[in-house]
C-alpha cells in the first residue's frame, strides 16, 4: 500500500493491484488542481468535476490515450496508466484545461 | 476595494437571482482589461503597431492585389463583413463566417476551430490561403521588401530583423491587439451608472446568467469560455461541418466551434459558425428549440423554456453589450 502526498491532490484509495495508487484531481473554475503529477505505473488517476457544467477528459499522448466523455459537476472518471511515459490531458470542451501526467517506473 | 464598490454598485440596481448554479455578481468580473496582452518578443510598440495597421489595410498582400485583411475584417461592419460566409480569391464563398476580431487578442486560440494558438500564428494564414488571399510567402516578403517605404518601417519596427513571414506576422498581430471592445452601456451600468441600460436589459442579464443558460459558455468579460461546443447548427448545403474534431479527435468536438465573444454583437451578425442566422431574436429562438441538429449536442447546451418577454428581455441585453465603434484611421499605405 502506497500513499501518494502532492500539493493539491486527494488521495481517495490504494484499492487495486498491489502498491498501485488512486489519485484524485478535480476540475473547478476550468482548471485542474494540478498542472503536473507524477505517478507510477498501474497507478490510476481519478477526474473528478467540481464545476456547475460538464467536462470532457481526453488524452491523445502517445504514451497513453483516453477520452473519458463528459460528466457533469459531482462526478469521477478514472484512468489507470499501464505504461511509462508524459501523458498531455486536456478537457476537449475548455482547452485552456491542461495538465500533464508523468508515469514512472 | 475598488473591486468591492463595483460589486455593491452593481447589485444596488440587480435583482437577485435564485438559481442554485448562478455564480454571485462581481461586476469587475464583466469589465475589460485595458490591455491585451502580448506574447514574449512581440510587445507593443507605436511602430509595430503602425506598421500592423498599414500591412492590414494593405490589398497588396493579396495574390489577387485587391483583398486586404480589413476587405473581410471591415472596421465598418464589426470588423467582419456582413456576410454570412466570407469571400475569398475569386469571389468564391468560404465555408465559414469571418469571426469579428474585436478582443481576439484575448482568445486562447483562433479560428472557428481553434486551430491556431496566437494571433501571430493566424495572421499568415488567411494570406498564404489558396481559397483566401491567394499568396505565396516568398512573393509576399519579395513584395514588401521591394517597397522603401514598407523596409524603413520594417526596420524601425523590428531593428536588425529582416521584412520576413515572422516579422510580417508580429506586425499585424501587434495592431490586431488594438482592436478592443470600447465602453458599451453594459459596461456603464457595470461601473455602477443604473441609468446606462434599460430596464429589459437588466432583466435579460437575469435571464442571460440564469434560465437562459448562456453565461455556461459566454462568460466572462468577454463573454466566451474559450471553449467549443456543438450547438446544433444546421449546415445549409447538408454537409456536415466537423468544426473542432479536425484538430482534435475527440467524438464530442463532432461539429463543435469557439465560443465567440457578444461584444459589439449588433454589429457583428450573421451569427453562428456558417451564417445562418441573421438576427439575434433568431440566435435566441435557435437555443429555445436546443438546436435543430440534435446528434453530437453539447452537454451544456441543456434545453431552455423563456417567455416571449424574456427572450425579448435577453436580445436588449445583448444589444448593450455593443458600444460606440472603435475609431479607425484608414492609412495612406507605403510606397
Amino acid at each position: 500500500m502506497r500513499f501518494a502526498i502532492a500539493a493539491g491532490l486527494l488521495i481517495v484509495t490504494t484499492a487495486g493491484p498491489a502498491c498501485a495508487a488512486e489519485i484524485e484531481v478535480t476540475q473547478h473554475g476550468n482548471q485542474f488542481s494540478a498542472k503536473e503529477l507524477t505517478v507510477k505505473v498501474g497507478d490510476s488517476v481519478s477526474f473528478r468535476n467540481d464545476d456547475p457544467h460538464f467536462h470532457n477528459i481526453f488524452s491523445l499522448s502517445d504514451a497513453q490515450s483516453f477520452d473519458l466523455g463528459s460528466y457533469p459537476k459531482g462526478e469521477s472518471r478514472k484512468v489507470t496508466f499501464a505504461k511509462e511515459g508524459e501523458v498531455d490531458v486536456e478537457c476537449a470542451i475548455h482547452p485552456n484545461m491542461k495538465m500533464t501526467i508523468k508515469v514512472a517506473k | 476595494m475598488r473591486a468591492l464598490s463595483l460589486l455593491v454598485a452593481a447589485l444596488w440596481s440587480l435583482p437577485a437571482l435564485a438559481a442554485a448554479d448562478v455564480k454571485p455578481l462581481v461586476a469587475s468580473d464583466y469589465l475589460r482589461p485595458a490591455q491585451a496582452p502580448a506574447p514574449a518578443g512581440n510587445a507593443a510598440t507605436p511602430a509595430r503597431v503602425e506598421l500592423g495597421r498599414d500591412l492590414f489595410f494593405d490589398p497588396r498582400l493579396s495574390g489577387s492585389g485587391w483583398i486586404s485583411c480589413a476587405t473581410c475584417h471591415n472596421p465598418a461592419l464589426g470588423w467582419s463583413d456582413g456576410l454570412a460566409t466570407g469571400m475569398g480569391h475569386g469571389m468564391k464563398h468560404l465555408p465559414r463566417a469571418t469571426p469579428t476580431i474585436v478582443n481576439a487578442a484575448f482568445n486562447t486560440l483562433q479560428m472557428w476551430d481553434g486551430r491556431k494558438k496566437s494571433l501571430e500564428d493566424q495572421a499568415l494564414g488567411p494570406i498564404t490561403t489558396e481559397a483566401e488571399m491567394a499568396q505565396t510567402l516568398p512573393a509576399l516578403v519579395a513584395k514588401l521588401d521591394a517597397i522603401p517605404g514598407y523596409r524603413r518601417m520594417f526596420a524601425q519596427a523590428y531593428p536588425g530583423e529582416p521584412v520576413s513571414g515572422d516579422t510580417i506576422a508580429k506586425a499585424i498581430a501587434s495592431y490586431e491587439r488594438t482592436i478592443l471592445s470600447t465602453e458599451s452601456p453594459f459596461d456603464r451600468w457595470m461601473r455602477g451608472d443604473a441609468m446606462a441600460v434599460s430596464d429589459a436589459a437588466k432583466r435579460g442579464f437575469d435571464v442571460f446568467r440564469g434560465p437562459g443558460n448562456c453565461e455556461t459558455c459566454h462568460s466572462g468579460f468577454n463573454f466566451t469560455d474559450n471553449g467549443f461546443h456543438n450547438i446544433g447548427v444546421k449546415d445549409p448545403d447538408g454537409k456536415p461541418d466537423l468544426g473542432r474534431y479536425q484538430e482534435r479527435k475527440v467524438a464530442l468536438m463532432k461539429g463543435a466551434f469557439k465560443t465567440p465573444t457578444l461584444r459589439d454583437v449588433a454589429l457583428t451578425g450573421p451569427y453562428m459558425h456558417n451564417g445562418c442566422y441573421k438576427t439575434l431574436e433568431e440566435v435566441v429562438d435557435h437555443y429555445e428549440r436546443g438546436g435543430v441538429v440534435k446528434d453530437n449536442l453539447s452537454p451544456n447546451m441543456k434545453p431552455i423554456h423563456l417567455t416571449a418577454a424574456e427572450r425579448s428581455d435577453l436580445v436588449e441585453f445583448l444589444k448593450s453589450l455593443t458600444g460606440e465603434p472603435m475609431q479607425v484611421s484608414i492609412p495612406q499605405l507605403p510606397q
